[in-house]
């Protein structure tokens, strides 16, 4: 690709220096003057009606400026979730919220609001606010909310807010003609995001009488959008700007706090407002992790084939819609990637009820149903007394297979590969053997594994538009415009590298810029779905090359050669036939802003909408040991195997393996929020929500099948999200191998764990 | 209630009127514009804020600016040489890939610079525990480890 290689070395992030110097600037950091402090005012029900509020002695505390109620606010419908705008109106987001609102759905809602000089005085005042409720029953579970006299949470809509089948092939039939129907429940546990940052925005009316927000969000474009329709202006009333992002992993991707701070500072006269939540609102009042329930069923004869399967989900939603549907009914596609099967039947069904709302979170709703499918398919290679290695192996989907339910031919799908190379260098076959010496006494040790598929961008679920910028400066360095969005994973520095790699120039000659900012910036939807490398990428490459081809002209009319025979090479215009430097690319810049005759600066723009995906892959091995006296699961040794395509920048895809794998520990071992029968979070802190510590964590081992993508801009795929899926999953597999106990909810706490021994100890669980 | 105090920051002999409700980080930050040190939580679980106080490593969210009356404080911006150069602990973190959002960083260099001072061989299991305190979402820590190991090679 190019004869620069700066694709595929691991350049340093732009953003390095700034970030261990403490000078990189976060929403939080910008100094505003008379900045005025809103904070949110929170149910503490988790279900009802706000029947009176008194504010009396909260407008007494000093330094209150405004208090907010419902009324006080447009009462515009609206949805959080950042997916594009759809001009197909069945497939907009559910719009069941207000910015503040009298009907609360959780505890924590947004019942009002307060606005005062200091964040002290704000606090004081929420503390002063009486208020009365009527109280409806409290749904914790689907189950709850669909019993026949569940109360609607949502007067318009009914509690299963909607459902959905997929599949192909007759699955009854199927199923009977199977040896074995490994047929079991699963549930998934509600994980946070708990991205150091929290949720923080700043509002205020600009010189032009419009309205910025600088807000930590991971979808600037977007946001606009959902601020406009929430507060009622035109779009381009609106101004995002979004600085350093310290982590998002999907949270960021609903616009949590932006509509609310807008409208503030709209009731302050423009006064510059910030919200800012404390980490116990981030982790109980934004967005979760679906929990999810399956009920999983996979059909297998003696050989090892797989006739059918047929999985039953539903999926916790929580008070409002956000994402909704789209992650409880994502699964059918990807299960039909993986496996063979003569038939396929998905049923999911998304549930609203009473616990915190469920959005966007790292591998939307991968890691659960990969979670339930990785499980049953572990037990049935059991049942049949077969390697779950070599059961997946036989079963794999084969490079080229067409996915009818998604309408993609998994070109360059590596699945096998994955679990190949992580066999011989996870040194399966020899722990395993040597697994068998610890299945008695107290401590036991065993392996699991599990496998994955996963898409790249949403195509074509979904819109996916992106653009790019690129300006050539004096010296000859371009400045790289682009709307999609860094919050940390590094998508800058790899689409700067595409675009030196592109243009021909070192890496070093392209300048990113913190913020992305929706007046200046080109509009790209953001960052999810692991889309950006891969869709801004197409952005960046076309416009590197129209941006060389209109340096190239010029440099042909400077110094009279033909275009077809000069090219860029590390900075400088080279004449191919005989390689000689007919100039630097400063003195072809220098020329295009100062000739008195031709001087034109050079710009190029690209907005593309791309009408493809690729299937990436991949897989976790690990390796346990589980204390039965204590329930405790050591992760003894664990890795990653991904195939996605060809690897842009070593040292980022290596942090972006390494944090998604930690994520998913967390999540199969330690991580969710617990809820009392009331429907109130009980560990909204990091002290009790347990996120892994430095001494929680393995030594955390990862490989690549590096391919190049015969369909990605630069031979890449989806990279950032596929590290979260499979290591929850593999625990899992290896604690059962360890114990002989298939562990069907997440996560394995020591808790869990204890209590599943406990009760095989007694009898009361069949073993599988 | 305010009060008048003098301390260190820095290596630069500082007053401040504060009021004896803030905390240190809001001090540093409101008062002195010392943005490097964030707040992840504000109770001392987190270690976003953490600064030096007489060379020992300390939440200052949970830390009263009105107690480094007399004392010495070191932040991330103080970690930065004066003449703009990193310091070695901030040259391994960058070397190391161990940068993503950035967020939990600088406490992380702040803990992980006054760990290798006074425990310059340490394992690895060493800095682990050392570095229990700062949390951090993106990295899975692997890369932070490897950083400080690298910078006590570069000594
Ligand atoms: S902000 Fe001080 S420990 Fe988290
Ligand atoms: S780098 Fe993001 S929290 Fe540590």
């Amino acid at each position: 690709m190019g004869t620069n290689e700066v694709v595929g070395h691991s350049e340093q992030r732009w953003d390095a220096i700034a970030k261990v110097k403490g000078q990189a600037q976060f929403t939080g950091d910008f100094p505003f003057k008379n900045l005025l402090y809103g904070k949110i005012l929170r149910s503490t029900i988790a279900h009802g009606r706000v029947e009176s509020y008194d504010i009396s002695e909260a407008e007494k505390v000093p330094g209150v400026v405004k208090i907010l109620l419902p009324e006080d606010l447009p009462q515009n419908k609206y949805s959080t979730a950042g997916h594009p705008w759809t001009l197909i109106p069945e497939k907009q987001d559910i719009r069941d919220r207000t910015i503040l609102t009298r009907d609360v759905r959780v505890y924590g809602d947004d019942i009002g609001a307060v606005i005062a000089k200091s964040e002290l005085a704000a606090i004081k005042a929420l503390e002063k606010i009486k208020v009365t409720y009527k109280e409806y029953p409290v749904y914790i579970t689907p189950q709850q909310a669909m019993a026949d006299d569940a109360r609607r949470i949502h007067e318009e809509r009914d509690n299963v807010l909607a459902s959905s089948k997929v599949g192909f092939g007759d699955v009854d039939k199927s199923m009977a003609e199977a040896d074995y129907i490994i047929r079991e429940n699963l549930s998934t546990s509600v994980q946070q995001h708990v991205h150091m940052e929290n949720q923080i925005a700043v509002a205020y009316q600009d010189a032009d009488q419009r309205w910025t927000c600088v807000s930590s969000t991971q979808i600037p474009h977007i946001c606009r959008r959902i601020i406009a329709q929430a507060v009622g202006v035109s779009w381009s009333k609106i101004r995002v700007k979004k600085p350093f992002i310290g982590g998002g992993f999907g949270n960021k991707q609903d616009a949590v706090v932006e509509p609310l701070v807008v409208a503030m500072s709209m009731a302050c006269n423009g006064q510059p407002v910030q919200l800012a939540l404390t980490r116990e609102e981030s982790i109980a009042y934004t967005r979760t992790r679906h929990a999810i329930d399956y009920n999983f069923a996979i059909g297998v004869k003696k050989d090892g084939t797989i006739t059918a399967i047929d999985c039953d989900v539903i999926s916790n939603q929580g008070g409002y819609a956000s994402h909704g549907h789209a992650i409880g009914g994502k699964g059918g596609t990807f299960i039909n990637a993986i496996y063979k099967m003569d038939s396929l039947r998905y049923t999911a069904k998304t549930v609203y009820t009473n616990i915190a709302t469920a959005g966007a979170m790292r591998a939307y709703g991968m890691p659960q149903v990969v979670f339930a499918l990785e499980t049953v398919m572990d037990d049935a290679a059991d049942k049949i007394g077969m390697d779950p290695i070599d059961f997946r192996m036989m079963n794999r989907r084969p490079d080229g297979f067409y996915n009818a339910m998604s309408n993609v031919k998994q070109i360059n799908f590596k699945v096998g590969e994955c679990l190949e190379k992580g066999r011989k260098e996870f040194e399966w076959d020899k722990k395993m053997a040597a697994s068998k010496q610890y299945k008695t006494g107290v401590k036991r040790r065993g392996l699991g594994v599990a496998a994955f598929s996963f898409g790249t961008a949403v195509y074509p679920f979904g819109l996916e538009v992106a653009g790019a910028r690129l300006i050539l400066m004096p010296d000859g360095c371009f400045k790289l415009m682009l709307g999609s969005t860094e919050i940390g994973q590094g998508a800058d520095t790899a689409l700067s590298q595409m675009a030196a790699e592109a243009i021909g120039v070192p890496f070093k000659n392209i300048i990113r810029d913190s913020f992305t900012d929706t007046d200046i910036d080109p509009y790209d939807t953001g960052a999810y779905a692991s889309r950006q490398s891969y869709v801004t990428g197409f952005a960046v490459k076309e416009a590197a090359e129209k941006i060389k081809a209109k340096i190239l002209t010029r440099a042909a009319k400077m110094y009279d050669v033909r275009t077809e025979y000069i090219d860029i090479i590390d900075g400088n215009i080279i004449y191919m036939p005989d390689g000689e430097r007919l100039a630097t690319l400063e003195d072809i810049a220098m020329s295009s802003y100062f000739d008195m005759k031709d001087g034109k600066t050079i710009t190029a723009y690209s907005s593309v909408n791309i009408h493809q995906t690729t299937y990436a892959s991949g897989c976790t091995l690990a390796e346990v040991e589980v204390d039965m006296e204590t329930g405790r699961v050591k992760l003894l040794s664990i890795m990653n195997v991904h195939d996605s395509g060809k690897i842009i920048n070593p040292l980022i895809a290596n942090g972006q393996v390494e944090g998604g794998m930690a994520m998913s520990i967390g999540y199969g071992l330690s991580e969710g929020i617990r809820y009392s029968k009331e429907g109130r979070p009980l560990n909204n802190n990091l002290l009790d929500y347990k996120l892994p510590t430095t001494m929680d964590l393995p030594k955390l081992e990862h490989a690549f099948v590096e391919t190049d993508d015969p369909l990605g801009p630069f031979g890449n795929k989806s990279l950032g999200e596929n590290p979260t899926v499979s290591p929850a999953p593999a625990i899992r597999n290896a604690v059962k191998n360890a114990i002989g106990i298939g562990i069907n909810t997440l996560p394995l706490s020591p808790e869990n764990v204890y209590e599943h021994i406990q009760a095989q100890q007694k009898g009361d669980v069949q073993n599988v | 209630m305010i009060q008048e105090i003098e301390f260190t920051l820095n290596g630069e002999a500082v007053t401040c009127a504060v009021d004896v409700r803030k905390s240190l980080l809001e001090m540093l930050r409101e008062d002195f514009s010392l943005i490097g040190m964030k707040e992840g939580c504000s109770v001392g679980e987190c270690g976003a804020c953490s600064v030096l106080i007489d060379e020992q490593a300390v939440d200052s969210c949970i830390y009263l600016a009105v107690w480094v009356d007399g004392k010495s404080i070191t932040t991330i911006e103080g970690i930065t040489h004066t003449d703009g150069s990193l310091d070695n602990v901030q040259q391994a973190f960058i070397d190391a890939g161990a940068v993503q959002c950035g967020f939990c960083i600088p406490g992380m260099i702040i803990s992980s610079s006054q760990f290798i001072k006074e425990n310059p061989q340490p394992s690895r299991d060493e800095i682990r525990r050392a570095l229990s305190g700062n949390m951090c979402r993106c990295t899975g820590y692997q890369k932070i480890i490897d950083a400080v190991e690298l910078a006590v090679e570069t000594k």
